[in-house]
C-alpha cells in the first residue's frame, strides 16, 4: 500500500512540475505577481512529494520487501544495512528518483533561500527549473518506475553487486548527483537570464553559489570513486579515463571554468555571454554524462544502448535542453553587453586563458571519449582510445594551467603588472626548479615525470601561500597574522583550493613515476624484501563474513625494525556469484604499503604483489583541499548577504526622510 | 563500477593482473613487455589494458606478447604482429592516420582556435554606452525628486 502511495506521491509531484513550469513563467512575461508567487510553494511541494516516495524505497530497501521488484533485484537480507541502504541508489530506478530528489531539492533551496532575488527572475529560474524535473519525471514514470511490484514476493534477494558493498562507494553516487543536478541551478539561472535579457554583476554574485557547491559536490564524489578504486580494484589505479569516469570529469572542468568566469562577470561585469554558454554546457555535459552512464552506449561500443529506450530518451532530453538553450543564446547573446572594460595584462586575461585552458581540456576529454563511436559509426574503424591517448593530450593542458595559475592570481583587476606579481613569486620559481633537480638527483630513472610534479606543486601551493599571505596588506608579521585570520572566506578559500590543486598535480605526478611494484609467488612462512621493507607470508587462512566467505593472507611487514601486519584478502559474494580482491593498505604520508594476494598456485605457494606507493594519499588529499576551499567561499558572508544588498531599493513603500 | 561487474561476471576463476609464472627472467625484457602490455587493450574487458585485466585472454595476450619479445621482435613488430591477429581495437592509443587525425588535431585546432578568440575579446576595446535610457532617467528623475 504504501509503495502504491509513493508511486501516486512520484505522479502528483509530476503533475505540480508542470504547473510550476508553465504558470511562473506566463506569470513573470505579464508581471502577474500571484502567478508568479505559485513557484514557491510549488517546488516545497516537489521535495515533500518525491522526499516521501523516496522514504518508501529506502524503507522497503530497510525491511527487504521483496515484493517490490527493485529490491528483489538489488537486495538481500545477509546485507549489512548501510548497504541496504546505498542499495537504495545502487541500481538504475533508484538512482534516479535520488537524482529527481535532489533536482526538487536544488529548486526548492532556490525558493528558500532566493528571497533576495528579484520576483520575476525567481519565477522564471523556479520555471526552468521546474521544466528539467518534468523531463526526469516523465523519464522515471514511463521507462524505469522503481516501484513496480512483483506478483509473488521471493523469499530473498539477489543482493547488491558485491563490488557497490563498500563505505567508499556507498556515498559516491549521492555526491555525483548533487553536483551533476546542482548544474541544473546555474543552467536555470542561466536560461532566465537569457529570456530576461539581462545579465549583471548581481547576476553573476547569484548564480556563483550554486555552481560552487555543484562543484564541490562534484569534487567530492570525483575524489570518492578514485579513491575507492585505488583499493578496491587490487592494482591500486585510480584513474583509468574510462567513459564513465569522463562523464563526470567533463562537467566538472567545466564547472570549475564558469566558477572563475562568473567570478568576472561580477567584479567586473565582462565575459557575460561567455559565462551563460559555459553554464549551459556545464549541465549538457551532464546531461550527457548521464546518457553515457546509463544507455551503456559507450562502456562498449560493441553493446549498443544496454538499453535502447531509456538511451533514446536521455538522448531526447539532452537535445531539447541543450539544443532549446543553445538557441535561445543564439537569439539573445548580442543582449549581454559586456561593460567591464581591461588591459591585456590583467586578472580578466588571466581568467580567460584559464578558461580556454579548462574548456578545451574538457573537449579533449570529449572528442576522447566518444570517438570510437564516431569512428566505428562513420569511418567503419573499430577503435579504442585509452589511457595513453589522454595522457598525452590532457596532460599539457593541466600543466599549462598549473603554470599560469600562481601568475594570474596575483594579477591585479583590469590593469595589472606582471613584474609586480613576478618579483615576489620568483623566490617561488627558483624554489621549485631546486627541488625538482634534487629529486632528478635522488631518483633512479631517469623519468621527468616525477621532478616536473614537483615543480608544479610547490610552485603552485607556493603561489597560493603568497597569495593569500600578500592579501594581508603591509605591516608587521604579527599584525599581518592578525589579518591573515580575519581576511573574508573566499580568500581563504581560493587560496586553499588553488594549493590543493597543486597537492594532486604533485600527488599524481609522484605516484606514477616513483612506484615500485614486487609480484612473487610466496610459501608460507617465506621472507623477501622489496626496497626498504621485510616481507614474510606468515599464514593464509579461510574466514566467513556476514555475506561472504573469504581467503585472508597474514603479512608481517618489518622496516627499520619496526613491523606491522596486513592481512589482504579475497572474498567470494555466494549469493552474487561474484569474486572480489580487498588489497591491505598500510595508509602514510610519504607512502602506502599496499598488498594484494591472489590464487593459490598450482606448485604451492600464493601469487603475491607488493606495491609502494609514494604519496598516494596527496591525491586525495589535494581534492580534499580542493572542495574546502569551495567550502570556505560559500561560507563568505559576502556570498550570502550582498546580493541581497544589491537589490533595488526603491521598490521599499516606505516615503523617504526629507 | 558497470564494467568491472562484467569483467568479474565473465571470469570462472579469477586471477589477478600480470600472474608471477607469467614473469620474463630478463627483466629488460620484462621491462618491455610491461610497458608494451599497458598500451594494449584486453579484447573482451569494456576498457583495460592486458597489463591491468585479470580475464584468461588477456593472460593469453601477455604471454603470447612475451614469447615475441624473447624471440626478437622490436617492440613495434611485437605490437603489429598483435594488431593483425586482433585488430586496432586491442591499441588503447589510436593511430595517427586517416581519420584519426581529426581525432589528434581537434584539441590543438580548438585551442589555437580558442586562443584567437581569446585575445580578441581582449584586445576588443567595448563601445560602452554609458548614458542613462530613458526609463532610467525617470527613475534617477523620481529618487532625485522625490
Amino acid at each position: 500500500m504504501l509503495i502504491e502511495l509513493a508511486h501516486f506521491a512520484l505522479i502528483l509531484a509530476a503533475v505540480v512540475a508542470v504547473v510550476q513550469t508553465i504558470v511562473p513563467m506566463i506569470g513573470a512575461h505579464k508581471g502577474w505577481r500571484g502567478w508568479m508567487e505559485l513557484a514557491q510553494p510549488a517546488a516545497t511541494s516537489q521535495v515533500i512529494l518525491v522526499g516521501f516516495a523516496f522514504a518508501v524505497l529506502t524503507w522497503a530497501f530497510v525491511v527487504s520487501d521483496f515484493s517490490v521488484q527493485l529490491v528483489f533485484l538489488n537486495s538481500h537480507t545477509d546485507k549489512p544495512m548501510l548497504y541496504k541502504i546505498s542499495g537504495v541508489w545502487g541500481n538504475h530506478e533508484g538512482s534516479l528518483l535520488l537524482w529527481v530528489l535532489i533536482l526538487a531539492l536544488f529548486g526548492a533551496s532556490a525558493a528558500w533561500f532566493g528571497g533576495n532575488l528579484p520576483d520575476r527572475l525567481r519565477a522564471r529560474v523556479l520555471a526552468v527549473q521546474a521544466s528539467i524535473s518534468v523531463a526526469f519525471y516523465a523519464f522515471i514514470l514511463f521507462t524505469s518506475n522503481p516501484f513496480t511490484r512483483l506478483d509473488f514476493a521471493p523469499l530473498n534477494g539477489r543482493d547488491l553487486n558485491p563490488l557497490v558493498q563498500d563505505p567508499g562507494l556507498a556515498f559516491h553516487p549521492p555526491f555525483l548527483y548533487l553536483g551533476y543536478v546542482g548544474l541544473s541551478m546555474s543552467f536555470s539561472f542561466a536560461v532566465a537570464a537569457l529570456i530576461e535579457g539581462k545579465v549583471d554583476a548581481a547576476w553573476g554574485r547569484w548564480v556563483r553559489p550554486w555552481t560552487l557547491a555543484a562543484w564541490v559536490f562534484l569534487t567530492i564524489g570525483i575524489a570518492l570513486g578514485s579513491w575507492w578504486a585505488y583499493y578496491e580494484l587490487g592494482w591500486g589505479g585510480f584513474w583509468f579515463w574510462d567513459p564513465v569516469e569522463n562523464a563526470s570529469f567533463m562537467p566538472w572542468l567545466i564547472a570549475a571554468a564558469l566558477l572563475h568566469s562568473a567570478i568576472v562577470v561580477e567584479k567586473r561585469e565582462a565575459l557575460k555571454s561567455w559565462t551563460i554558454l559555459l553554464a549551459i554546457l556545464a549541465f549538457g555535459f551532464s546531461l550527457l554524462g548521464t546518457f553515457i552512464v546509463r544507455s551503456g552506449v559507450l562502456t562498449s561500443v560493441h553493446a549498443f544502448a544496454n538499453d535502447p529506450e531509456r538511451g533514446v530518451y536521455i538522448l531526447a532530453i539532452l537535445a531539447f535542453f541543450v539544443g532549446g538553450s543553445l538557441i535561445l543564446y543564439a537569439l539573445r547573446a548580442g543582449a549581454m553587453q559586456s561593460t567591464g572594460v581591461f588591459g591585456t595584462v590583467s586578472r580578466e586575461s588571466a581568467l580567460v586563458l584559464n578558461n580556454i585552458l579548462l574548456a578545451v581540456s574538457s573537449f579533449v576529454v570529449f572528442i576522447g571519449t566518444i570517438w570510437p563511436l564516431i569512428a566505428e559509426m562513420f569511418f567503419g574503424r573499430v577503435l579504442s582510445v585509452g589511457p595513453p591517448f589522454f595522457d598525452a593530450a590532457f596532460t599539457p593542458f593541466m600543466v599549462g594551467l598549473a603554470i599560469i595559475l600562481p601568475l594570474g592570481s596575483m594579477l591585479a583587476w583590469k590593469r595589472g603588472a606582471l613584474n609586480k606579481v613576478g618579483r615576489p613569486l620568483a623566490l617561488w620559481a627558483v624554489l621549485a626548479a631546486a627541488l625538482a633537480l634534487l629529486a632528478f638527483a635522488v631518483q633512479s630513472g631517469k623519468s621527468a615525470l616525477g621532478p616536473a610534479g614537483v615543480a608544479l606543486g610547490v610552485w603552485v601551493v607556493g603561489g597560493a601561500t603568497l597569495d593569500i599571505w600578500q592579501r594581508t596588506g603591509r605591516g608587521t608579521t604579527s599584525h599581518r597574522l592578525g589579518r591573515l585570520m580575519r581576511l573574508p572566506g573566499a580568500d581563504w578559500g581560493k587560496a586553499v583550493a588553488h594549493a590543493g590543486m597543486g597537492v594532486t598535480v604533485f600527488g599524481v605526478a609522484a605516484m606514477l613515476a616513483w612506484e615500485v611494484e614486487d609480484i612473487r609467488v610466496a610459501d608460507i612462512g617465506e621472507s623477501y624484501s622489496v626496497g626498504p621493507y621485510e616481507v614474510t607470508l606468515t599464514d593464509v587462512r579461510d574466514e566467513r563474513g556476514p555475506n561472504y566467505v573469504t581467503t585472508m593472507a597474514i603479512l608481517d611487514i618489518t622496516r627499520g625494525g619496526r613491523t606491522f601486519t596486513l592481512a589482504p584478502e579475497k572474498r567470494f559474494y555466494p549469493v552474487a556469484q561474484m569474486p572480489t580482491t580487498e588489497a591491505a593498505i598500510r595508509n602514510g604520508i610519504l607512502r602506502d604499503v599496499y598488498v594484494v594476494i591472489g590464487d593459490r598456485q598450482s606448485g604451492g605457494g600464493y601469487a603475491t604483489r607488493f606495491y609502494i606507493k609514494p604519496f598516494a594519499n596527496w591525491i586525495w588529499g589535494g581534492c580534499i583541499l580542493m572542495a574546502l576551499g569551495g567550502f570556505f567561499s560559500l561560507a563568505d558572508r559576502r556570498m550570502r548577504i550582498a546580493a541581497g544588498a544589491s537589490r533595488p531599493k526603491v521598490k521599499s513603500t516606505t516615503v523617504p526622510a526629507e | 563500477m558497470k564494467r568491472l561487474a562484467l569483467i568479474l561476471a565473465l571470469l570462472a576463476a579469477p586471477v589477478l593482473a600480470v600472474e608471477p609464472s607469467e614473469i620474463l627472467d630478463d627483466p629488460l625484457l620484462e621491462q618491455r613487455a610491461r610497458e608494451i602490455s599497458q598500451g594494449l587493450r584486453c579484447p573482451v574487458c569494456q576498457n583495460e589494458s592486458i597489463d591491468e585485466s585479470s580475464a584468461p585472454i588477456s593472460s593469453q595476450l601477455r604471454v603470447l606478447l612475451r614469447e615475441r619479445l624473447v624471440a626478437g621482435d622490436s617492440d613495434q613488430e611485437a605490437v603489429d604482429y598483435l594488431v593483425a591477429r586482433f585488430g586496432e581495437f586491442i591499441l588503447l592509443q589510436p593511430d595517427a592516420k586517416g581519420a584519426n587525425l581529426i581525432l589528434w588535431l581537434a584539441a590543438p585546432a580548438m585551442l589555437l582556435a580558442a586562443l584567437g578568440v581569446g585575445w580578441g575579446v581582449i584586445r576588443r576595446r567595448p563601445q560602452v554606452d554609458t548614458s542613462l535610457s530613458e526609463a532610467e532617467k525617470a527613475e534617477l528623475e523620481k529618487i532625485l525628486r522625490p
